[in-house]
């Protein structure tokens, strides 16, 4: 048991350890998880460095826009398909089934979304990936559970299909729509994949693939772009470590006060879906 | 007004009473429809939706596969290569190699993977401190919030031959420095511990609820014919959590040619492309990299047919074996 608590948080402290250490430690492998010659060098860089400050600013963009326009579609579809009048419900049900059995791959949806001319766009971070269908079910799993004598006192009192959900679906179920969000906002957040795909625009690209280019790539240059002959020589392993910890930490936050909605909507899904 | 005292009231009869009736009836009917109408306006994107970015992919990847696909000829006169493409792929030294790699992280995954939620639920269960049990297990989900991208960067600064914890962990013990990731021999494991750290404490969740939905009756009575911890931890909590272990081994099953290929797609370099490269990480080097879209399509149209077999193998079995089926 505490090994299994020691070997996840090792990491995760090491890191933090290493962020606020001197370089010099850090390439000597001094540093365990309290840090060896405290600075914040390191934090002070990444701030000043442009494109640092940029990817960071487009992912906070990507994951704000992706997660308004995911929970839309996905409300869109799993309203409907909750719904026992709706004719054919069966086969809407197997339409957003199957791509989860089947899918078409990477090549086909890239020259898709390369021909709808959404190549360096926002638009080809945000809309492929758009809808899960796993998230649709859990979310129909929900809309499912509100109460039906609710909607039928509603219809009596004439209201439609899309005045009860706007009016009172939707507010009855704010959790899991919290929920379904925070999912789509820790992947879009997270994501990196899209971006290397789409994007050869340097200055749109998110922090993680920035990340990936100066932690395992080596490739500092992309970091560098504007910085001065002397902060050159200064990015090293610390600044490294700081920019991990400054993708990481808003969802680290995050992630306790939502973790019980996080759970429960991951149990309703594996459930039901 | 008649309802008070009993007597009927008049039946309508005239014409224009019933047409009024149906009247009511048909606006009654279409107000219905127009309800209807709402929800498959709300379901219209969605469709749209799919039909673009899920199934005119499924339509593509067949297409092209069986094409010569020319960027400027377009899709319609582009030649018909029948089964060229596939026929290339199985007769190319990848083939085999890909396979290989495949097959072997899922078993890899399937034997030391998957087993582990299980044991930690398993020995979770017999915490009895409700407040070490909530933290551990609080705890234990956070990598599964990280990204790929950090996790690939953990490993990197882990197993650097410079700086990392692990050689310096080795240097200390009079060791020599391995470059882990410069040796093909070494990336399953390095895979195979990732997955683990990443993926325990998210997938024991399922476990988890399973055990509390034991009777605890049980286990009293288990205490009074006298099983200890052990017996009763066999005889029933096992059995109890073993239709969801059923479940999720067959879901696997079905997933078997899809790997997590983004984490591969960070950690592999061509020096290790002799064990890392997996069918889908040569479909994206392949396809978006060095452009040839038929040929990566019918690699990737081959991985999506074996995932279907095994997806509805799997489900067979388990409705078979174990009463219960994803469909």
């Amino acid at each position: 048991m505490t090994l299994v608590v020691i070997l996840t948080l090792y990491p995760f402290l090491y890191i933090l350890a290493a962020s606020f250490s001197d370089q010099l430690f850090i390439q000597q492998g001094k540093v365990g998880i309290i840090p060896k010659g405290f600075n914040l060098d390191a934090y002070k860089l990444v701030f000043e460095f442009p494109m640092i400050g940029r990817s960071y600013w487009n992912t906070v963009v990507y994951t704000v826009t992706g997660t308004l326009v995911s929970v839309l579609l996905t409300v869109c579809a799993a309203y409907p398909l909750s719904r026992k009048s709706m004719l054919g419900r069966k086969f809407f049900t197997g339409v957003i089934l199957l791509p989860m059995i089947f899918a078409g791959g990477i090549v086909p949806t890239f020259l898709i979304v390369n021909a709808m001319g959404m190549r360096n766009t926002i638009w080809a971070i945000i809309i492929p990936g758009a809808v899960s269908s796993f998230y649709v079910f859990i979310q129909r799993t929900f809309f499912e559970a509100i109460p039906q004598e609710l909607e039928e006192a509603a219809r009596i009192d004439g209201c439609s299909h899309m005045q009860i959900l706007l009016r009172m679906i939707l507010p009855l179920s704010l959790p899991s729509l919290v929920t379904i969000g925070l999912f789509y906002a820790v992947g879009q957040w997270n994501s990196f994949f899209p971006a290397m795909l789409y994007l050869s625009d340097k200055s749109m690209h998110p922090i993680q693939l920035l990340l990936r280019d100066i932690v395992i790539m080596n490739q500092t240059d992309s970091v560098l772009t504007g910085a001065a002959a002397d902060e050159r020589a200064m990015i090293g392993e610390s600044v490294k470590f700081a920019t991990i910890m400054v993708a990481t930490v808003p969802i680290l936050l995050v992630y306790p006060f939502i973790q019980k909605f996080f759970v429960q909507g991951a149990m309703v899904g594996s459930i039901k879906g | 007004m008649n309802a008070r005292d009993g007597t009927p009231r008049p039946v309508p009869v005239n014409t224009a009473a019933r047409g009024a009736r149906n009247r009511k009836a048909l606006t009654r009917l279409g107000k219905r429809l127009m309800n209807e109408y709402h929800l498959y306006l709300i379901f219209l994107p969605v469709l749209i939706y799919y039909l673009i970015f899920r199934y005119m992919p499924i339509i593509g990847s067949v297409v092209l596969s069986f094409i010569d696909f020319n960027m400027f000829k377009g899709i319609a006169d582009s030649p018909w290569v029948g089964l060229k493409h596939f026929l290339q792929f199985f007769d190319s030294i990848y083939f085999w190699r890909l396979l290989r790699n495949t097959l072997m992280i899922n078993l890899l995954n399937l034997v030391f993977v998957f087993p582990m939620p299980i044991l930690f639920a398993l020995l979770m269960n017999e915490v009895r401190s409700k407040i070490l049990k909530r933290s551990v297990q609080t705890i234990s989900y956070l990598p599964h919030f990280v990204s790929t991208v950090i996790m690939a960067s953990m490993a990197v600064t882990f197993l650097s031959p410079s700086i990392g914890f692990v050689n310096n962990l080795l240097a200390s013990f009079g060791g020599e420095r391995i470059a882990f990731l410069q040796k093909p021999e070494y990336f399953w494991g390095i895979y195979t511990v990732l997955d683990i750290w990443k993926t325990m404490g998210w997938s024991a969740i399922l476990y988890f609820a399973a055990l509390t939905g034991i009777n605890g009756e049980l286990y009293e009575a288990a205490m009074v014919d006298g099983a200890n911890r052990w017996k009763q931890m066999l005889n029933i909590t096992l059995p109890g959590i073993l239709p969801t272990i059923i479940i999720m081994l067959l879901l696997k099953i079905g997933h078997m040619l899809d790997i997590g290929y983004e984490v591969i797609l960070l950690l592999y370099n061509p020096s290790t492309y002799e064990t890392a490269d997996v069918i889908n990480t040569y479909v994206y080097r392949k396809g978006v990299i060095e452009a040839s879209y038929s040929f990566s399509s019918a690699v990737g149209l081959f991985q999506s047919v074996i995932g279907l077999i095994l997806i509805v193998a799997a489900n067979r079995l388990a409705r078979k074996y174990a009463d219960s089926s994803m469909w």
